[in-house]
């Protein structure tokens, strides 16, 4: 089935200059009644200036605490267990929370994956947007306003100077995360973290916001940070792409290697389970789909091992045993598995 | 094959009361289900398909009567069961019942957190099979094989499972009077990519082991591609096209159609997808479009499409799509 997809189109990944985030071996833990829950578990990753990194995994998997700890935002039971969150060179882990307010919505802002509960809905639009501006950038509320009508208009908002007198809502979902968007690019942030943004939309508006991301990562050379279950919406808009799995990841690479010549067999089992919908299933063609047997582990108690290995079709005794290292496979392609060659660490 | 259910323009009207400043209010009506027709034939799948508000779970509703129907009627192998409901005649209505079985879209709201498994399969056997309670624990025990759980989950509880495993009591459920037709609203919208797979090849199994035959409702369009012989296409409460499978997805004849399909993102990265963004939303059922509801985003409208409303064309035949100027 791999062999049919389409084929490469992306230029091949060059030696990219500084990456603009740097995520190095990042522990999120969640300190729960029960025990540690280990969310995010020795997870690395990096976004290059101007390109859109895709985040992929299944709930659970720590796609989105994994990003919600580059703004540490990470609520109560967790804490940061370890690990370097580099932004333009600095570590943020390592930063004061003052210091962390004064990045937030500024340097690196977050579009929520529901519009409806991510907006104040006692505040006017351009009350909660305005506030942004006049606190990163002590300006006056005609500023303030001035600016938020030029961003509305840019996110393809109708009437943008009468919208700044509305509350949420008001405005159906698709408008709300359009002003989301509006109001994650105010102060011209150069990291923008989605997650999830158009799950809680209809697939005809998840076209319309996914076609708005693009152009406007494009216009303002952003770099993005898109979280989300969906292949079909990395496949859209991803440059590179990073396949998590049970707080680790197990495969990342550009976005046609994932597709076109998986390596890890996780990321593999995953494209293979979705049914497409440019293929057709009648007649002969209906026979079942690949799965993945079992399901994901429980990460109170995630097994020795590979996490992946109670379900993976190759696994070997020593997956058991061992934790794969991240390892190189290709070009700017990095897999976590033993069976391919990855190093493994008792664990 | 012939028609094992079979709806004749049916419809569902809300009546709302317009408030309005400085004037009386207005009474109105939203028009959730409009004059839909279609048939569902013996051990073929249906997808019924198109966006929230189009009123597609309120056409499943509307069938088994859940919410009255305001016209129209639903026949049944060839009786008219709408009647059937108004009459409330109990033993003819669980005889419906019995051959119709519906299937809720969340496994975590649809199953009784305090009852047991085997006490929330034991309820539809409780109610249609009265005569025989000797043979319920053993028809639990096969229901439960049956969708690839163990006999002795029957004692475990709803939170001990994963959304995939309660979905699997969800249609052992449906499946314990062994009903002709089940009704499959969004049954794999709230489970994970690799659960989801698990859940198709269920459903594609039993279908083909118990000759079932399957009202599919879903906005996922890849899953209806994969389980769906047919597929309906509604959009504000208004069937705009209907057809086989293939048919649809390849060759789709309304713009809406073809848009809705164009608007799902293919997982290949670079794929030469003509997508057509649609413009604007859907309107409120509220103040739905004169003419066809789809002429204000379409880009092929012509000025007939804004005065009167399309039929579905050609009558008779199995492709067919509600449109002036289709594709």
């Amino acid at each position: 089935m791999l062999s049919t997809l389409a084929p490469a189109s992306s230029p091949p990944v060059v030696a990219a200059p500084a990456p603009l985030l740097q995520v190095r071996d990042l522990r999120v833990h969640f300190h729960t009644r029960e025990g540690v829950v280990r969310a995010v578990d020795g997870v690395d990753y990096h976004v290059n200036p101007a390109e859109t990194l895709g985040i992929v995994g299944e709930s659970g998997s720590g796609k989105t605490v994994s990003s919600l700890a580059t703004l540490r935002l990470v609520p109560p039971p967790a804490r940061m267990a370890g690990g370097q969150i580099l932004f333009e060179g600095q570590d943020l882990l390592a930063k004061k929370p003052a210091e962390m307010a004064a990045l937030r919505g500024r340097r690196i802002a977050m579009i929520f994956q529901n519009p409806a509960t991510s907006l104040n809905p006692i505040y006017s639009i351009g009350a909660q947007l305005g506030e942004i501006l006049m606190w990163h950038e002590k300006a006056s509320r005609a500023e303030a306003d001035a600016r938020v009508v030029e961003l509305l208009g840019l996110v393809g908002i109708s009437d943008p100077g009468a919208r700044l007198r509305q509350f949420p809502h008001e405005l159906s979902g698709g408008m709300k995360q359009r002003v989301g968007i509006a109001r994650a690019l105010l102060c011209n942030p150069s990291l923008v973290l989605a997650d999830e943004p158009t799950t809680a939309l209809d697939v005809t508006i998840q076209a319309q916001i996914l076609e708005l991301l693009a152009d406007l990562q494009k216009r303002f050379r952003m770099s993005m940070v898109l979280v989300t279950h969906d292949m079909g919406v990395v496949a859209r808009m991803a440059s590179r792409i990073t396949v998590m799995y049970a707080g680790r990841v197990c495969e990342s690479a550009d976005a046609a290697t994932i597709f076109n010549a998986p390596r890890h067999p996780y990321t593999r089992a995953l494209l293979e389970s979705m049914p497409r919908i440019d293929h057709s299933y009648t007649g002969a063609a209906r026979r079942p789909l690949p799965t993945i047997a079992g399901r994901p582990p429980n990460l109170l108690n995630p097994p020795p091992g590979c996490r992946f290995h109670d379900r993976c079709p190759e696994a070997a005794p020593e997956c058991r045993r061992l934790l794969p290292l991240e390892t190189p496979v290709g070009p700017g392609h990095t897999v976590s598995c033993l069976k391919r060659g990855s190093e493994g660490i008792a664990a | 094959m012939s028609a094992l259910l079979e709806v004749d323009g049916l419809s569902k009207y809300y009546p709302v009361l317009e408030r309005r400043l400085f004037r009386a209010s207005k009474q109105t009506e939203i028009r959730a289900v409009d004059g839909v027709s279609f048939s569902v034939a013996e051990g073929e799948t249906l997808g019924l398909v198109g966006e929230s508000g189009c009123g597609k779970t309120t056409t499943a509703r509307s069938i088994l009567n859940l919410v009255e129907p305001s016209d129209g009627a639903v026949r049944f192998q060839g009786e008219d069961i709408v009647p059937v409901f108004r009459g409330g005649d109990r033993a003819r209505i669980l005889a419906i019942r019995r051959s119709l079985q519906y299937v809720f879209q969340d496994p975590y709201l649809s199953l009784n957190p305090r009852w047991t498994i085997g006490e929330t399969l034991k309820e539809p056997l409780r109610v249609h099979r009265p005569e025989a309670p000797e043979t319920w624990d053993a028809r639990i025990g096969e229901l439960l094989r049956m969708v690839g759980l163990e006999p002795h989950h029957a004692w475990r509880y709803p939170h001990e499972f994963s959304g995939g495993q309660r979905q699997r009591v969800g249609i052992a459920r449906a499946l314990a009077i062994e009903p002709r037709l089940l009704i499959l609203d969004e049954p794999v919208s709230s489970l994970d990519v690799s659960v989801r797979a698990q859940i198709l090849n269920l459903l594609a199994e039993l279908q083909d082991r118990l000759g079932l035959a399957y009202l599919y409702i879903s906005h996922d369009l890849s899953s209806v591609r994969y389980i769906s012989t047919h597929v309906a296409v509604m959009y504000l409460g208004k069937l705009v096209e209907i057809g086989p499978v293939d048919d649809i997805f390849t060759r789709p004849r309304h713009h809406y159609t073809r848009a809705l399909l164009s608007a799902i993102p293919v997982p290949s990265p670079g794929a030469a997808q003509d997508r057509i963004v649609l413009q604007g939303e859907v309107p409120s059922a509220m103040r739905r479009p004169t003419g066809c509801p789809f002429h204000p985003r379409c880009a092929a409208a012509l000025p007939v499409c804004a005065q009167s409303e399309p039929l579905l064309m050609p009558p008779s035949a199995p492709h067919r799509a509600a449109c002036h100027n289709p594709l």
